[in-house]
């Protein structure tokens, strides 16, 4: 704890601040001081420049994020550079070590499986979870009778979440006495060993991913109710059939809310976490996501320097692999984000 | 000519109705494949609640089966008894309850000036706004740590409620979507009457935007309800966990008390249940919005 930080907590602590709002004191004062000084700036802006109203309120408006975004966010990535480059257990004073810790990252053998790992999974679960939910959203699409009861039931699960599902799931792939295995032998298949097994565990993993799609699904099925009925209309004067009509309007309608969800799915399932925690990384490393190893690094053995590093090679890897989906992605959407792109600016200006 | 004008009708009431309407046998197909597809997703849903009331001697010979064959409501009881359940229950809501308003205030505030105060500068800042959606948290995670380490805030309640207050750049972009489809004339005559432009965003904006405060609101308590990762970070001490921690370390120690975890799970996930059944309408209505209508 910072000297002075630890010097107004005694301070409020003899005042008789209750023990749960001391470490809140400190905070506070600075959060007050600084917009003491913001008001009095806003207040003498006001006098001299009386017509710039819009102005001041604008910023005004926005400092609370802008406040967080230095706090939580520029600070922090700033003196991350500065953590990475040095090797340090939070106790005895930082140690300048040069590049020694991303050398060190690459040649550890834990990165280049949790890299795998993490890749792995979001490069296959991603693509399912996208085309199940689609799936799903086109099948609910159909006006019916019962739709809204099927709706419900495919959404319920996404309900269950984090680490509720996890202990759930190691239930329900328990080898011995699981809900999956119990299944399959009535079919006669001997199950697999699910997350007992390193060649299976993280293939389960991505079929429990599965089960949460209900999510997007809504989504989706929104964007479905969107689509222009007379562009179907006019396909189908022109003769066009059910699978020309889905290639042909559905898809390009879709196309952007498809990329949006692809995008925010793949930055999701690189962060992928609780479920290596719950399972210790699984048998043999083969649950060691990304992000639990950072956290294991970081708060387990309380390498601060090294896990600073990792934390910017997922960085690297998240930004690459978000430009290869818009990129790659931008011939497919092109089209719609044309059309899109005029009919969001009449709306919103 | 008589041909034609009966041709018409014919075409544009085909082409209206969508295939699965026209054909009775794909209409059936349809109903199976959901009806198979919703059995498989619930079934696991209907295990888990059947798993609950079942003995531990009951768990292991039951195998699939959701039939309730016991009701052994005792698991719940000592799923509330067995470890201070309330405590972790309160710390949750705390963790949940603060930081939504937060973010409802401070993301609403950030959302109406984006959407009508224009001025110099503010689509630049709205731009890093809109980049910083696409920075995951854990780079900053291991220095944010460090930053509540030096504030005294490690195993305290503080460093999962207060970034809240902060806004979130997902939420700024949703209610300024929001507050740009309302009329602007609506701010204009505010201004005219002698409101300012809080008085306007408080009194005229943020009451007509009851929907998305409530769908934001929906969708953020699942978000922090859920939350492992701040807890697991911050929280060392028992009477500061939230109840997935507990659950998660619950785990560790009962792991065989499947029974048990079960119900714990089912208790953890039921404010989830109910606020979707209470809400359904408006979390329908905060997706139309979010899925960039």
């Amino acid at each position: 704890m910072n000297p002075t930080i630890g010097w107004i907590r005694n301070l409020a602590a003899s005042w008789g601040v209750p023990d749960v709002l001391v470490p809140l004191v400190p905070f506070l004062l600075l959060l007050i001081a600084l917009y003491a000084v913001i008001g009095l700036a806003a207040y003498g802006a006001k006098r001299k420049w009386p017509r710039a109203d819009k102005t001041i309120a604008f910023w005004l408006f926005v400092s609370p994020w802008l406040i967080g975004f230095a706090i939580f966010t520029v600070g922090p990535m700033a003196s991350s550079i500065y953590v990475s480059l040095t090797s340090w257990d939070l106790i005895t004073p930082p140690k300048f070590v040069g590049l020694a810790n991303y050398s060190e990252a690459f040649q550890d053998p834990r990165v280049a499986q949790a890299l795998k790992v993490t890749l792995l999974y979001g490069l296959i679960s991603v693509p399912l979870q996208t085309a199940l939910a689609f799936l799903v959203a086109m099948l609910l699409n159909a006006e019916l009778p019962g739709m809204r009861f099927f709706r419900t039931v495919w959404y319920l699960p996404s309900l269950v979440s984090g680490v509720a599902q996890m202990v759930l799931f190691l239930w329900v792939f328990n080898p011995r006495y699981g809900l999956a295995n119990d299944v399959l032998g009535k079919f006669g298949i001997t199950g697999p060993g699910w997350f007992n097994d390193a060649s299976w565990a993280l293939p389960t993993v991505i079929l429990m991913s599965l089960w949460t799609v209900g999510g997007a699904m809504v989504i989706y099925l929104a964007g479905l109710k969107d689509v222009p009925s007379n562009l179907y209309e006019a396909a189908a004067l022109d003769g066009a059939g059910p699978l020309r009509l889905f290639w042909h309007v559905t898809l390009p309608q879709m196309s952007p809310i498809i990329l949006f969800n692809a995008l925010t799915g793949i930055i999701g399932a690189l962060q992928i976490f609780t479920q290596g925690f719950i399972a210790n990384g699984g048998p043999k490393d083969s649950l060691l996501f990304f992000v639990y190893y950072l956290y294991d690094n970081a708060f387990q053995n309380f390498r601060m320097g090294y896990a600073s590093a990792l934390a910017w090679v997922l960085f690297a890897v998240i930004l690459a692999l978000t430009a290869v989906t818009a990129r790659g992605s931008s011939f497919a959407v092109y089209y719609e984000t044309e059309l899109s792109g005029r009919r969001k600016r009449r709306r919103t200006r | 000519m008589t041909a034609l004008a009966q041709s018409r009708p014919a075409v544009v009431f085909r082409t209206d109705r969508p295939f699965w309407r026209r054909n009775i046998s794909l209409t059936i197909v349809l109903y199976v494949v959901l009806a198979l597809g919703s059995l498989v997703f619930v079934y696991p849903f209907l295990w888990m609640l059947a798993t609950s009331l079942r003995s531990l001697a009951g768990v292991g010979s039951s195998g699939a089966s959701v039939l309730p064959r016991e009701f052994l409501w005792d698991n719940y009881s000592r799923a509330i008894t067995s470890f201070p359940f309330w405590r972790y229950a309160l710390n949750s809501v705390l963790t949940t309850l603060i930081p939504i308003v937060g973010t409802v205030l401070s993301c609403s505030l950030a959302g109406f000036a984006f959407a009508r105060l224009r001025v110099r500068f503010s689509g630049v800042v709205f731009a890093v706004v809109l980049a910083t959606m696409l920075l995951p948290g854990e780079v900053t995670m291991v220095p944010q740590f460090m930053l509540f380490n030096n504030l005294g805030m490690i195993d305290t309640l503080y460093p999962l409620i207060l970034p809240a207050f902060f806004g979130s750049p997902f939420y700024i972009f949703l209610f300024r979507q929001f507050f740009a489809r309302m009329p602007a004339e609506l701010a204009d005559a505010a201004v005219v009457d002698g409101c300012g432009w809080f008085k306007t965003f408080w009194l005229v904006y943020l009451p007509l935007a009851r929907p998305a405060v409530v769908a934001v609101s929906i969708l953020l308590f699942m978000g922090y309800w859920n939350n492992f990762l701040g807890p697991a970070i911050y929280i060392n001490s028992d009477q500061w966990k939230t109840l997935p921690l507990a659950l998660a370390g619950f785990q560790s120690v009962n792991g065989t008390d499947t029974p048990l975890l079960m119900a714990t799970s089912v208790l953890i996930t039921l404010p989830c249940v109910v606020l979707f059944f209470a809400a359904q309408k408006h979390i329908t209505n905060g997706i139309t919005f979010t899925g960039g209508r």
